[in-house]
């Protein structure tokens, strides 16, 4: 035995000889569903937001710095690249943000039966599309 | 080590063998600031897309006036600490997750937290100087 961890395997088969315990099978053994597909893509959009980060930043520290530093930001988000980075970023931020009260109100302890997992799923990725959709109307008509 | 012949010749109690594994004691810890940090956001992410609307296309110094006003500082300055906090909690778990190895993940996980000090450092001093100079 290399590590004492092991020890923590040890389990019984039922004529009692003592068996390694099997480990449950690896992801790519489930068929996708859309409880795992929310839960991996709320992973997936927290890191990109933490990714986006970079811009927020970006943009305080040029207000706060020049006007040219300021005109080099605002001509980076009005380029098609910072369009797109501002689309992902809108896109990621409104999901994290359902899913996430999705998942405060599982640690609450509500909504755990399994109609209502799929139901507020659904509902998560609808508002998704919606507030972007909203978002983006309400942004391009203010400019 | 194959299913069949399995027999640890550890003779050690459980207690023995959880200790050193980590303890429960702080674990929520971590848990509980992610919620907390996820909660003020809730209201922070909302005001900021709010004045995102007003801000777009506006000059600097338009931003800047907007910046200088005690409200918009204090409340920007709580979205920068608690944005990143939130996402130094966020990244460790995936890094805890992900990295395998203790000093690969310790690297990492330091690294990590580094560039997330940093960043929020840079932030918080932009929205200060922007408060204090509009």
């Amino acid at each position: 035995m290399k590590d004492v961890r092991e020890a923590l395997m040890l389990g019984r088969a039922s004529d009692g000889k003592p068996v390694r315990r099997p480990l449950s099978p690896h992801l790519q053994i489930y068929r996708p569903q859309i409880t795992s597909a929310l839960s991996i893509f709320h992973r997936i959009t927290g890191v990109a937001l933490a990714a986006g980060t970079l811009l927020l930043v970006w943009w305080l520290a040029a207000a706060a710095g020049s006007d040219a530093a300021y005109a080099t930001v605002s001509g980076f988000l009005r380029s098609p690249i910072g369009y797109l980075l501002l689309f992902g970023w809108t896109v990621a931020l409104w999901y994290h943000f359902c899913s996430g009260l999705r998942h405060l109100a599982w640690d609450a302890g509500r909504g755990f039966e399994l109609a209502q997992v799929h139901a507020s799923g659904k509902l998560v990725l609808v508002a998704t599309a919606v507030l972007t959709v909203a978002t983006w109307v309400i942004g391009l008509a203010a400019l | 080590m194959s299913d069949k012949t399995f027999a640890p010749t550890v003779m050690r109690s459980m207690l023995g063998r959880a200790r050193g594994l980590g303890s429960a004691k702080s674990g929520t810890a971590h848990w509980w600031a992610e919620r907390v940090t996820a909660a003020a956001l809730v209201p922070l992410s909302l005001w900021f897309v709010f004045s995102i609307f007003r801000l777009e296309g506006a000059p600097r110094a338009a931003v800047a006036h907007w910046a200088a006003w005690p409200v918009n500082a204090t409340l920007l300055a709580a979205l920068v600490l608690t944005t990143f906090h939130h996402v130094q909690l966020g990244l460790q778990a995936v890094i805890d997750d992900y990295i395998h190895g203790e000093a690969a993940r310790l690297v990492v996980l330091l690294a990590m937290r580094a560039g997330c000090v940093l960043l929020a450092l840079a932030a918080l001093i932009a929205v200060l100087k922007l408060a204090f100079t509009g």
